[in-house]
């Protein structure tokens, strides 16, 4: 029976009451220092145990976060080693291929050079010069004939052959410098070549350039992850933030990919496996559309593999280079193969689906609706190449999932981080939180017994003795 | 020793789980179509009913049409019934030719002198129970007056559990049009009659949402 009915069964209860609080408060005034002791330890328990799960936990995120680091860095200074491996390899054959190229280059400069060089020389060539007498004749013809018709018939006469002569001579030094003209000519096609060959070395020369200084900036993020800076860690974790969403965005993408072509083939393969057959809640035609797609992923993925676009299997790419080829002979042959099963499951819906078109309308007594359109085969015939494309174009799933996997790492690793401070700063919130609520019990349980502590303090004080009545413990003192 | 209780308990989990008796599937539907007196006349509206059906059903569903005559509690009054084939190719044509069946019977029917709806109904029941689907129809296309032949005993309780019966085209009768209370004690005692069974019932006169037949 609870006590608040035992009083109210007594015959004064007003007066019981005010009995049972002043036994309480008693009790409680002679028990003050070992509650607040038992008060306080509780506290203080709480306090110092909570606080101890806040330290692990936060001596867990300063592992993990030290193993993030180290998991990142890695990554990135394999990922690194790959591009600057690959810029080598590009350089390489650059340089090989240019300087296989130099001796062809070489003999056709020279050959371009001597041409120009003949032309020129033909060019340089003296037009023929005036006769040698001429200055004599014309020194003849400028006598004065003195009114003598004979002399003037004679000095006109030379004038006329001098005039003759020089208009000779005048067209053969034009003939002789059109020739020459034409041999310049003739040189630019040549300048045009060896400016064209000279533009190509140099166009080569600053590609070379651009690549090393393209080399140049990968080792200097090389040597920033190697020397493990701060600046190399932000950079890459934020690039594996970036790559993991794209991958996800990706990843999203094939999954609708994936999606359209279980579609395809989920309602024909109930012809194969039959429609009404379960394995728990899923139907075997079900199962049996997405294990063939899953099958067609899982090819891409070796595929992929074999060609080296992704290293999610090291055993596939340990393998020697002409068991990779088998590999990829037997993947593509694989995928072919389920794409041509899923051209003809798509056949077939199509053939099921106007099938059941037709009885419908049969059953709805509509027979002059049963022949059909004309455009159906070009559904058919959509979907029968998106059941041949689909299988091949999740093949390339293998690349975003790759990154997506290494991304994931990252990004499990800072939230996890970002979880075990929360709940490092939550445990040590808590912590103090009881560690005040004890002090708060502690004066609350003062304030219940006020009353005789007061007359304690008044008694001391009167006694003369001018100490202060005794203080329970403080929570440092516990 | 912890391994092997380990092991065991597993395969306890896996004979629990994976070799349990599988759960009925599908949908059994019996239908029964009354051909007393001028009820045949309303046979082309069972037809449409039957079509809409055939349209709703899928492969792995079973589909029993039976008449109600003198006495319906018999094999014999069975017009057609089917269960569907697993590949739906194969469902469409078992369908045609379930249609082309009650085609020809709607097209020579003859008019019965009694009406055993009680006969028919626990005629249904036996066959969807043998059937055992995972969702059990009756459908009583009648104008639910039973009208017995002296000496038939049909004041049976009927055991209708997890059944759901629907009553298609309930037409109201001369006798209903001056007393309608008539009618209605008629559609309360076949509603008594099926939920005291386990089953539920509903009535559905609009045909023009045979659709909802099935599906609700």
């Amino acid at each position: 029976m609870p006590l608040a009915d035992l009083i109210a069964k007594s015959p004064y209860p007003a007066m019981t009451w005010v009995f049972v609080v002043l036994l309480v408060i008693l009790s409680m005034y002679f028990a003050r220092v070992h509650a607040h002791r038992a008060i306080l330890s509780l506290s203080r328990a709480l306090y110092r145990t909570l606080r101890l799960g806040a330290a692990s936990t936060l001596r867990a995120e300063h592992r993990l976060l030290l193993r993030n680091r180290e998991v990142l860095l890695a990554a990135g200074r394999e990922a690194k080693e790959r591009i600057i491996e690959r810029e080598f390899e590009r350089i390489d054959g650059s340089v090989r291929r240019d300087i296989s190229e130099c001796p062809s280059l070489n003999r056709r400069l020279t050959e371009e050079v001597t041409r120009i060089e003949e032309d020129h020389q033909k060019s340089t060539e003296v037009p023929p010069a005036p006769p040698g007498w001429v200055p004599a004749v014309n020194a003849v013809a400028e006598i004065p004939s003195k009114g003598d018709p004979m002399v003037a018939n004679i000095l006109e006469g030379i004038h006329d052959s001098l005039v003759k002569a020089q208009e000779q001579a005048t067209q053969d030094y034009r003939k002789s410098v059109q020739v020459r003209h034409d041999h310049l000519k003739s040189m630019m096609p040549h300048w045009r070549n060896v400016a064209q060959l000279l533009g190509q070395v140099d166009h080569k020369v600053t590609d070379l350039l651009q690549r090393t200084q393209i080399i140049d900036r990968h080792i200097d993020e090389y040597e920033n992850i190697m020397r493990g800076s701060d600046r190399a860690e932000r950079m890459l974790s934020s690039s594996s933030l970036v790559q993991f969403f794209i991958a996800a965005f990706v990843l999203a993408i094939a999954a609708g990919g994936a999606m359209i072509n279980f579609h395809l083939i989920a309602r024909p393969m109930a012809e194969m496996v039959g429609g009404n057959n379960l394995i728990g809640a899923w139907k075997i035609a079900d199962i049996a559309a997405l294990v063939i797609i899953l099958v067609e992923i899982s090819m891409g993925l070796f595929l992929m593999e074999s060609l080296r676009f992704t290293r999610l299997f090291p055993v596939i790419g340990a393998l020697a280079d002409k068991w990779r080829v088998i590999m990829i002979w037997v993947t593509l042959g694989f995928l072919t193969g389920l794409a041509s099963i899923e051209a003809g499951l798509a056949f077939m819906r199509e053939i099921l689906l106007q099938d059941e078109l037709l009885l419908s309308a049969s059953l709805r007594g509509e027979t002059d609706a049963v022949l059909g359109n004309d455009f159906v085969w070009i559904t058919t015939a959509a979907q029968m190449g998106m059941g041949f494309i689909l299988p091949f174009a999740l093949t390339f799933v293998a690349i975003p999932l790759e990154t997506f996997v290494h991304s994931l790492r990252t990004v499990m690793g800072v939230t996890t981080g970002f979880f075990l401070r929360g709940l490092a700063m939550t445990l040590r919130l808590f912590g103090l939180g009881f560690r005040y609520l004890g002090e708060a019990m502690v004066n609350i349980y003062d304030i219940v017994i006020f009353l005789p502590l007061w007359l304690e303090d008044r008694v001391k004080t009167h006694l003369g003795n001018g100490r202060r009545p005794a203080q329970g413990p403080s929570f440092r003192e516990t | 020793m912890k391994r092997l209780i380990s092991a065991a308990g597993l395969a306890l989990a896996l004979a629990v789980t994976g070799c349990s008796e599988p759960a009925p599937q599908g949908r059994g539907v019996y239908m029964l179509m009354d051909t007393s007196g001028t009820y045949t006349e309303e046979l082309q509206k069972a037809q449409q009913i039957i079509n809409a059906i055939l349209a709703k059903l899928d492969p792995g569903d079973s589909f029993a049409v039976a008449r109600i005559d003198t006495g319906s509690f018999s094999e014999r009054d069975i017009v057609a019934r089917i269960t569907f084939d697993d590949r739906p190719s194969m469902t469409n044509q078992q369908k045609r030719k379930f249609r082309d069946l009650i085609d020809e019977f709607v097209d020579n029917v003859t008019p019965a002198s009694y009406t055993d709806i009680t006969g028919g109904i626990l005629q249904a029941v036996e066959y969807l129970n043998e059937k055992n689907p995972g969702r059990k129809t009756i459908l009583i296309f009648s104008d639910l007056k039973e009208d017995l032949k002296d000496g038939y005993v049909r004041d049976i309780p009927l055991t209708m559990d997890n059944y759901n019966v629907v009553a298609l085209n309930v037409t109201k009768l001369r006798s209903d049009n001056i007393d309608p209370r008539e009618y209605m004690t008629r559609l309360e005692d076949w509603q008594h009659r099926v939920e005291s069974g386990g089953g539920t019932w509903r009535v559905v006169n609009d045909l023009d949402r045979l659709e909802r037949i099935l599906t609700e």
